[in-house]
């Protein structure tokens, strides 16, 4: 019986989510930040998920498939250049850049993000009760 | 004739451990609903168990034979609506499959602990 790699791919699920919502926070929090430059503006983050199966010989062929993050990218969106003379951040033509954060994609993505880890809760509660099930067997 | 565990099981056990490697399939399709280019992933049961079916029933000629094991592969789904990022799993399809999952997992479940009830009825005699 296999329960315990399904609470890896559910655990791996949650850690992965976690880091999306780590990601939207901290893009939500710089979404009005401003900066001097267009180098030095803040740019939106993403992390990038991809599947890691594990061992072959269970599961007929392709193992256990868990979740990881490969990395946080950054968005290559433009930064949105304003003219604001008065802020003390401007640059020699007056101009001051605003983060490329899009507040309403990083909405929906922490709403998926939040949905895709209460899946991996509920998966986890269910595999649980099928365990305890397996445990009484016999008991009735 | 004595009682033999196996054959009073019948087909369950196996049913049990194939619906426990199905959840397994299957929480790993949740788990990477949001991965790019992930394939889901199911089993085929109903040829798995018919496949354990037929063979428990040809042991049952032959004396001595070992128990059959179970033998299944894995499928990729087919979408009903391919999503831009080659991402096949479904949120909402996989939970409900992972759900009735669970229901058949205790459908197994009970019907092995109704043999063994019965077993141990049959034991004490009563």
């Amino acid at each position: 019986m296999s329960f315990n790699r399904i609470y890896d791919i559910a655990g791996s699920a949650m850690r992965a989510q976690t880091v999306r919502l780590d990601t939207v926070a901290s893009n939500l929090a710089n979404a009005d930040a401003v900066a001097g430059s267009e180098g030095a503006a803040y740019r939106a983050i993403k992390p990038v998920f991809q599947t890691v199966y594990q061992r072959v010989e269970d599961a007929g062929g392709l193992g256990a498939a868990t979740v990881d993050v490969a990395g946080v990218v950054q968005s290559n969106r433009n930064v949105e250049r304003r003219y604001e003379p008065d802020n003390p951040l401007a640059d020699g033509n007056g101009n001051v850049f605003y983060s490329n954060v899009n507040t309403v994609d990083e909405m929906a993505d922490m709403m998926a993000a939040s949905r895709g880890f209460e899946t991996a809760v509920s998966v986890m509660n269910r595999i649980g009760s099928m365990q305890q099930g397996l445990l009484r067997l016999g008991q009735s | 004739m004595g009682i033999s565990f196996d054959k009073a099981f019948g087909v369950h056990p196996y049913a049990l451990q194939l619906r426990v490697e199905r959840s397994q399939i299957l929480a790993g399709n949740l788990a990477n609903v949001d991965t790019p280019g992930y394939l889901a992933r199911d089993v085929d049961y109903q040829s798995a168990l018919r496949d354990v079916q037929s063979s428990l029933e040809g042991r049952a000629v032959q004396a001595g034979a070992s128990m059959p094991s179970l033998d299944y592969e894995t499928l990729y789904r087919v979408p009903l609506q391919p999503s831009e990022d080659g991402n096949t799993t479904e949120l909402g399809a996989e939970q409900a499959r992972f759900a009735g999952n669970a229901m058949d997992f205790q459908t197994s479940l009970t019907f092995l602990n109704m043999k063994i009830s019965g077993l141990a009825q049959a034991i004490r005699g009563e």
